[in-house]
């Protein structure tokens, strides 16, 4: 299938170091709503709205922001995994040459876990009580029609070498496994088909920081080996800053601001994320006064018009409270949202 | 004065470990292991740790939510539960629990919360005056106009106004002591600072003593005046924040220093990432219990248990190889 | 609490055999409190014809609806002040069950440890002797005992102080969970003693609970008393609709083909019991504690996004 959208698709975005690089995955104008379940009442809340970042192959893309920012429905949208309730209403998913949004649900679940992969915050929640690790696995390989029954037990015992767990404890069920290794384990399953893209929603949330620092270093280990793409969510600015190469920072279900990590965390220009990175400590300058920022996140129910950052922001201007900026180019590959910046406004 | 408002002497705190109703627990999941530590008053000492190091097993035996299996914990030089009972302890000390939302029973209303602890220790003799030490709480833990509150319940509450609500409630009954157990910890980012900001803002105005219960070791850098390390039960080593975080001792510390992230994409560092996890409690490695997954470790340290060596004068760490 | 009263009115309204059941069980109130304004007769009037004789078997006719039964007293006269009975002997005995039930499964569930033990054991050993035997037997032999009470006391206390078991375990497995709940270790943490924390923090919460097993119970305890009633354990002079089975029967109305006598009771304890059910079938699916914090959240939670984010 020919490229939809070739100027796009050749433009690298969040500047890499080889701009004849073709992204992997590109998403353009993502927009999402939420509409009440049957039944109950209330307005549909707009979730995402014109979200759009690119993943190069090999690379990681942070997407952080704090909780109802629409980070983790970014990611149920690009696999087509919202609830009944959610629903797509514009945008594309620009993923090895064709929209996943527009080939139907058969066609879809052959990219699903092939191609695209996810492992969830809380594994516990995702890992079946009742049967055993290595038959999980397998399950996965086997229901992609990929390898016969020993060739999915050989591959099992692959994939759990490849994440660190000793091949014996295969037979061992979800409760014979720390939180770490279990977190070990949905990865060890998100990889069984080799896909191109891993989705990791939250991956060492919940974790210690010595298990986050070896699930981290095995996502590199895994990258490296396999050229694998990473779309990481999270909240963590720390973990952003060390294991990403580009950052989307999201707000009320916008991209507030988009760059690589450098131009994110030395010269970030929306309000919103000088204000996160203000109020993070660091534990190498102690000292530093920690600044919160005054209120709450929007709810998606009842979003604020025109910048949705703007009740919340101390450098707002008339403008901001009428109509919501566009993404400005800042730089090669850095681009923010708001009216106090100056460049030309961006084109996906 | 430069007393000492908490001293706890040799804490012990076992749980058995029952393998059927009928025979005896013959194993335990020895949670604190040995814990001694003072607080002076005005000062905020935080306790660090990953999980199943034993730091809100701690917490919970110094409010009194669970029993020392052995040991002392001294408040203002009275023993609990011999020269002080719990009710009395209870008076001058309060804890903040770690999660906003499970904190606050759902059928009170804001007022009833805060003013439960007036009700409980029998303090304000009529309504009136409650209600003017409610409002006063809510007040000065930053949520202005108190009234407005009063009749609203915990749902109807953001994350960080219900942690606003704990800490009123905490201190309307003018504490010398808080025990916070994680109280930023399942908040989001931007908010965090603005609790962590008030807690430090009570403690200038009125000179009350912390004990801080985190994971969050960058929390810590920012807060604590003193920080104390745990590793499965056992502090491992102990002094004044920045002299701990800038040259730390303990090869346990000095790993967890080393992988903390940071906001900083330009940093290069020597990450030190410990191999396998903390062992399960009930089964506690012989000699020095980090030994297993100590990266230095030698001989000696799988046969003795190593034991306390001053640094320096503030500064203290329990490993066999420090001079 | 308006407000979540209200919140409460406007998802039980949508759930037609939860408004079912209560119009049943409301409606049968009805009748046994507006008794006389809905009765022309006395329930010991006889009817007699125009001769003077007593109109027995009389079948359903505009002078009375359900016709008259053996000695000629108006069968929708005795059902409606049948209802009376039956109801009053329902309710009394399945409000001593939640009582009973409700102080044995918090006081295990709040105490734990050998206290907890105890009163298990004895609730077991009710469970496991046969209901209606052991019943029997002690309202036989409490009425031989003649103690100078109504035999419906007896029934009432009897029926009470059985059925409490399965309250209370439903009760102590909810307090046992609220107890582990962060906001209960606060209290514990403040100073509060066990009457406080039981009383602000505990009872609150299984209250829902407790309202819709009540109702549950209610209607067990409307079953039971027809059985026992229909066994010939009532009291003639206050007949329950059970005893008016047992006359129906007693009295061959069978034979004689009066179905207008035994159909009517019958119906109406099918009548209450399943309004009874239905209605604390829908009572205990909405105040299920799984499911209490959905009702009270506002639209925060409205949208379904996986835990991961929200809150």
């Amino acid at each position: 299938m020919s490229e939809r959208h070739p100027a796009h698709a050749s433009a690298a975005l969040a500047g890499t170091a080889d701009p004849i690089k073709r992204p992997i995955l590109s998403v353009r104008h993502l927009t999402t709503e939420f509409i009440p379940p049957r039944g109950m009442q209330g307005k549909s809340a707009r979730a995402l709205e014109d979200v759009s970042f690119d993943v190069m192959p090999g690379q990681t893309v942070g997407l952080v922001g704090e909780s109802g920012c629409g980070k983790t429905t970014t990611l149920m949208s690009v696999m087509r995994l919202l609830p009944s309730t959610g629903r797509i209403i514009n945008g594309q998913v620009n993923f090895k040459g064709r929209d996943l949004l527009a080939i139907d649900e058969r066609q879809m679940r052959k990219v699903r876990w092939r191609e695209m992969a996810i492992v969830f915050q809380g594994a516990m929640n995702a890992l079946n009580p009742v049967m055993k690790i290595g038959d999980q696995i397998r399950e996965g390989i086997l229901l992609h029609d990929m390898l016969d029954r020993e060739a999915a037990e050989e591959r099992v015992g692959e994939l759990l070498e490849m994440v660190g767990i000793p091949r014996a404890r295969r037979d061992q069920y979800p409760h014979q496994y720390s939180g770490g290794m279990r977190q070990r384990a949905m990865i060890a399953m998100a990889l069984a088909c080799s896909p191109d893209v891993l989705f990791a929603d939250e991956p060492t949330t919940a974790l210690d920081v010595m298990i986050q620092a070896q699930v981290l270093e095995l996502l590199r280990d895994i990258q490296k080996a396999l050229g694998l793409a990473i779309v990481l969510v999270t909240h963590d600015l720390g973990v952003v800053a060390e294991v990403c190469d580009s950052v989307v920072v999201m707000y009320g279900g916008k991209v507030a601001e988009y760059g690589n990590a450098d131009q994110i965390y030395n010269h970030p220009q929306h309000p919103y994320t000088q204000r996160l990175l203000a109020s993070f400590p660091d534990v190498n300058t102690p000292t530093a006064q920690l600044t919160s920022i005054p209120g709450t996140p929007p709810r998606l129910t009842d979003l604020p018009a025109g910048c949705r950052f703007h009740p919340r922001c101390d450098a707002r201007v008339a403008k901001c409270s009428e109509v919501s900026p566009p993404l400005i180019t800042i730089s090669e590959g850095h681009f923010a949202a708001c009216y106090l910046c100056h460049g030309q406004e961006a084109h996906f | 004065m430069d007393t000492n408002i908490l001293d706890v002497r040799g804490l012990f705190k076992y749980f058995p470990v029952r393998q059927s109703i009928l025979r005896r627990a013959d194993n335990f999941v020895k949670a604190i292991d040995d814990v001694t530590f003072t607080l002076k008053r005005g000062e905020v000492l935080a306790v660090v740790g990953e999980s199943g190091c034993g730091k809100t097993t701690i917490a919970r035996t110094l409010i009194g939510l669970e029993e020392p299996t052995r040991g002392t914990i001294l408040f203002n030089d009275r023993a609990v539960g011999q020269g002080l009972s719990l009710k009395q302890l209870r008076r001058h000390a309060q804890m903040i629990f770690q999660d906003p939302y499970e904190s606050l029973d759902p059928r009170s209303s804001i007022y009833e919360i805060v003013e439960e602890p007036l009700v409980v220790h029998k303090i304000g003799r009529t309504p009136d005056e409650r209600r003017a030490m409610v409002e006063a709480a809510l007040e000065d833990a930053g949520l202005r106009p108190a009234e407005d509150y009063f009749k609203r319940y915990p749902h109807e509450l953001s994350g960080g106004q219900r942690q606003r609500v704990v800490i009123a409630s905490a201190m309307v009954l003018e504490p010398e002591l808080l025990i916070a157990d994680e109280p930023v910890s399942m908040l989001d980012v931007s908010i965090r600072a603005e609790i962590l900001n008030l807690l430090r803002e009570l403690r200038q105005k009125r000179g009350i003593s912390i004990v801080f219960i985190t994971h969050d070791l960058s929390t810590v850098a920012y807060f604590a005046d003193r920080i104390a390390v745990m590793y499965l039960g056992r502090i491992v080593e102990t002094g004044m924040t920045n002299e701990v975080l800038r040259s730390p001792r303990h090869p346990y510390t000095r790993a967890l220093l080393s992988v903390v992230p940071v906001p900083n994409p330009r940093l290069r560092r020597e990450r030190v990432i410990l191999q396998g996890e903390t062992p399960n409690a009930a089964d506690i490695p012989s000699g020095c219990r980090f030994h297993p997954r100590c990266p230095v470790a030698v001989s000696e340290c799988k046969l003795t248990d190593p034991p306390s060596v001053q640094v320096s004068e503030t500064h203290k760490a329990a490993c066999l190889l420090i001079k | 609490m308006r407000r979540s009263l209200l919140e409460f009115w406007r998802i039980f309204s949508c759930n037609k055999l939860g408004l079912l059941g209560g119009f049943l069980v409301l409606s049968a109130v009805a009748a046994a409190l507006f008794a006389p304004a809905l009765t022309p007769h006395h329930p010991v009037d006889v009817m007699r014809d125009a001769n003077g004789r007593g109109l027995t078997f009389a079948p359903p006719s505009v002078h009375g609806p359900l016709g008259t039964d053996d000695a000629g007293r108006d069968i929708w006269t005795e059902l409606i002040y049948g209802a009376r009975v039956s109801l009053t002997v329902g309710f009394m005995a399945g409000f001593i069950a939640m009582f009973v039930g409700s102080l044995f499964g918090i006081t295990a569930g709040y105490f734990g440890g050998w206290v907890d033990n105890l009163l298990m054991r004895v609730t077991d050993v009710l469970l496991v002797i046969p209901d209606l035997p052991l019943m029997l037997v002690l309202v036989a032999t409490l009425r031989q005992m003649d103690l100078h009470v109504s035999p419906l006391i007896i029934i009432i206390l009897v029926i009470g102080l059985l059925y409490w078991t399965s309250t209370a375990r439903l009760i102590r497995s909810q307090v046992l969970t609220i107890k582990e709940r962060q906001f209960v270790s606060r209290a514990r943490a403040i100073g509060a003693g066990h009457g406080h924390i039981v009383r602000k923090h505990i009872l609150p919460q299984i209250m829902p609970l407790i309202v819709a097993n009540t109702v549950l119970t209610i209607s067990t305890a409307i079953l039971v008393e027809s059985g026992l009633a229909f066994l010939g354990l009532g009291d003639p002079t206050k007949p329950s609709w059970g005893t008016m089975l047992n006359f129906a029967f007693d009295r061959n109305a069978v034979t004689n083909g009066a179905w207008w006598f035994y159909l009517p009771p019958g119906l109406a304890i099918v009548w209450v019991s399943l309004g009874c059910i239905l209605l604390g079938n829908v009572l205990e699916e909405m105040l299920n504690p799984r499911l209490t914090a959905h009702h009270l959240e506002d639209d925060e939670n409205m949208i379904a996004i996986p835990a991961s984010e929200g809150k």
